[in-house]
């Protein structure tokens, strides 16, 4: 079972943090391990999952969209359909409970979208807890009803103003403010990157989607499905729907990155297109980088998968060919947000419209006996503001 | 205890008085290990002062070396910059960002420090994150690092945890690994610094970020007996160590004082003034004057 015991998947993970960070990262390792054993953690998780959250979340055969594209068959995993409108509080929720056990009742964490930040301020505020929201500025600005619904929640949310002022730099503030108040603060990361063991432990979180999608398709087709589709940006949505299917060999699994304005352009946060392995933000992993190990600045129309470095256990999975990473453009992710608006009656988020955009190349190559289950991680209310500008229309 | 010197370089060991002191060769001794054990005979403390290499230019950094030496730095802490720092305070970061805006590259500063080896023996030591080491490769780093004339090395984001790669070809090479031992380090955590650190061990007195205002000095003092029970390495402390008043309380603890963010910003503050240095080098001397032998 990866990770081994230094937090390792093959060559990438680890914990290349601060030392004064290093006791708090081995306290929760620790913490996690018991409450994993702990029924009554189990229990009490399970219970906010299912009536807090809403889980388990549906998986939806689309029809119209199916139709329209001409091939496999199209499931969708609703994790859209989440409290907080995203499958990032169920990761928000086990790492509150877990911060409650070390009895740290003081909470931080970063957003990109927004929608991570979100998810935690709920949770923080659902079990009384103080919260601290780090968010880069320029993502603020294209997120700007998501910065208000943190701040209606209770969260205190800070500009990040440094670098690319986006999802990189918020991380790299919740690190230092962690490191500064680590003995009263958790820091609940939002997906599965850093140190060790926050890419094991929200994998692990979020591992129920898959659990559930198996389960689900097995009921409704009596069969697994062909293709596994979701967008990666930290990657926890994908290796949340992937991960309980990594056995089964026949089900083939396409991560899809964010394209930007194109690989060529240099405008694009596709990791595994045009990066190569180094460390960042306590990590090693693939990066966007230059030749002297300088960070590159990303482009992505979404916020949530604008990020130069994917979680380690992807590039595990990407080195060893088990899952097949592509990316989808701007361009081509904002047609599929129209397309399955149009065709479903689902407002995406623009990061689950690059799965759905893989999906729109995917489906026609296919057998209609064939299965596709695409991650729709998360709904796009948040974004039809930023669309709306982008199209010069004034709300 | 150092076997593993011993084990994969065949090289002696020296110790000198009670604090054993590791020679990575007789032939090439390391100017750290020489500066903290002259100090120590003459019952002094090492002023160790940080610089971003390239902020402003990196003409302007080897000035700053020479006249902070003459100042009365012992050791010279030299950034690399990195575009993002999770280590560093604001003040550390900007910098860093001026320098990396003007070019400054890791090839470019051993360039540097090898011009300057032609005008100054002071110890010089690497801060820098471990992926400006990843993308050179280990080994090509710290053959580099060595022939520029580096004489330690301390990479924040590298606890000893993850220190394999790099151990060897600094081992090798005779680059001295130095780490870092926080207030939060648990008893463990503390043994195994011990044992990993070279040159010095470097005490961070806070629990926080670099720049961040010193807090509680009786701490400090308590950490370090604490580390000299398991340690013979001279122990230097930085992270918030700003004014002379901190360099003078923290010298009667420590082997050396680190002091980054406050010559930072006056470097920052004087830069398009043409006495720029002189300033820096004032400041320089202000501390070090504070910093009575024991």
């Amino acid at each position: 079972m990866l990770p081994d015991s230094h937090g390792r998947f093959g060559p990438y993970g680890g914990r290349y943090v601060p030392e004064t960070l290093m006791p708090a990262l081995l306290e929760l390792e620790e913490e996690y391990a018991k409450a994993k054993k702990d029924r009554r953690f189990q229990t009490d998780l399970a219970y906010y999952l299912k009536q807090y959250v809403g889980r388990p979340t549906s998986l939806y055969r689309a029809d119209r969209l199916t139709k329209k594209l001409g091939g496999a068959k199209i499931y969708l995993k609703r994790e859209d359909l989440c409290h907080t409108g995203a499958h990032k509080i169920n990761n928000a929720i086990g790492q509150v409970l877990l911060a409650m056990r070390m009895k740290k009742r003081r909470i931080i964490a970063e957003t990109g979208a927004g929608q991570h930040g979100v998810a935690t301020a709920t949770a923080a505020a659902m079990f009384g807890l103080q919260c601290e929201i780090y968010m880069g500025t320029e993502d603020m600005q294209r997120q700007a009803l998501n910065v208000y619904r943190m701040r209606l929640l209770g969260a205190t949310v800070t500009g990040v103003d440094a670098g690319s002022r986006t999802l990189k730099d918020a991380i790299s503030e919740a690190m230092r403010d962690w490191t500064t108040n680590v003995r009263t603060t958790h820091y609940i990361l939002g997906s599965v990157l850093g140190a060790h063991p926050y890419p094991m432990m929200i994998r692990d979180f979020q591992a129920i989607i898959g659990k559930e999608a198996r389960k689900q398709i097995l009921a409704a087709e009596g069969k697994l499905p062909n293709y596994l589709v979701a967008c990666v940006g930290g990657g926890s949505n994908s290796i949340g729907l992937f991960h309980a299917f990594l056995g089964d060999h026949k089900v083939k699994m396409i991560g899809v990155e964010a394209g930007g304005s194109g690989i060529v352009s240099g405008k694009h946060a596709a990791r595994f297109s045009g990066g190569k392995p180094g460390v960042l933000q306590g990590t090693m992993t693939y990066l966007l980088q230059d030749d002297n190990g300088q960070i590159n600045l990303t482009h992505s129309v979404s916020a949530g998968l604008d990020y130069a470095a994917v979680g380690p256990e992807h590039s595990l999975y990407h080195d060893q060919g088990r899952i097949e990473y592509t990316y989808a453009t701007d361009t081509e992710a904002m047609s599929a947000f129209d397309l399955l608006a149009r065709e479903e009656g689902i407002v995406p988020a623009l990061e689950s419209a690059h799965a759905i955009a893989e999906v729109v190349k995917l489906a026609p190559t296919l057998k209609k006996s064939q299965l596709i289950i695409a991650n729709l991680s998360g709904r796009g209310d948040k974004d039809v503001q930023q669309v709306a500008k982008m199209r010069g229309v004034t709300l | 205890m150092r076997e593993r010197h011993k084990a994969s370089t065949g090289r002696q060991r020296v110790t000198s008085g009670s604090s054993p002191i590791t020679y990575h060769s007789v032939l090439t001794q390391n100017r750290l290990d020489t500066t903290f054990r002259r100090l120590k005979d003459d019952s002094k403390k090492a002023l160790i002062a940080y610089l971003m290499a390239g902020d402003p230019g990196l003409a302007e950094t080897e000035q700053l070396v020479v006249a902070l030496e003459e100042a009365g730095a012992d050791i010279i802490e030299l950034g690399v910059p990195f575009s993002d720092p999770i280590a560093d305070g604001p003040v550390i970061q900007q910098a860093a960002e001026r320098a990396l805006k003007n070019g400054t590259s890791l090839r470019k500063i051993l360039a540097s420090v090898k011009s300057l080896r032609q005008r100054t023996e002071i110890p010089i030591v690497l801060m820098l994150y471990y992926n400006s080491i990843h993308a050179m490769g280990c080994e090509e780093f710290c053959k580099s690092a060595k022939a520029a004339g580096v004489d330690g090395l301390i990479v924040p984001d590298m606890p000893p945890d993850e220190a394999e790669p790099l151990k060897k070809p600094a081992d090798a090479t005779g680059l001295s690994l130095i780490f870092l031992l926080a207030p939060t380090s648990t008893t463990d955590r503390r043994k195994l610094v011990a044992k990993e650190s070279h040159g010095f061990v470097y005490y961070v007195s806070l629990t926080g970020i670099t720049g961040s205002k010193l807090s509680n000095v009786g701490d400090i003092h308590d950490n370090i007996k604490k580390l000299r029970k398991v340690s013979g390495s001279p122990v230097a402390v930085g992270f918030g160590v700003a004014t002379p008043e901190d360099a003078a309380r923290v010298s009667k603890m420590a082997d050396g004082v680190i002091v980054g963010s406050a010559i930072v910003k006056q470097i920052a503050a004087h830069q398009q003034d043409p006495g720029m240095v002189g300033h820096v080098a004032e400041f320089v001397r202000s501390l070090k004057a504070a910093m009575v032998p024991a």
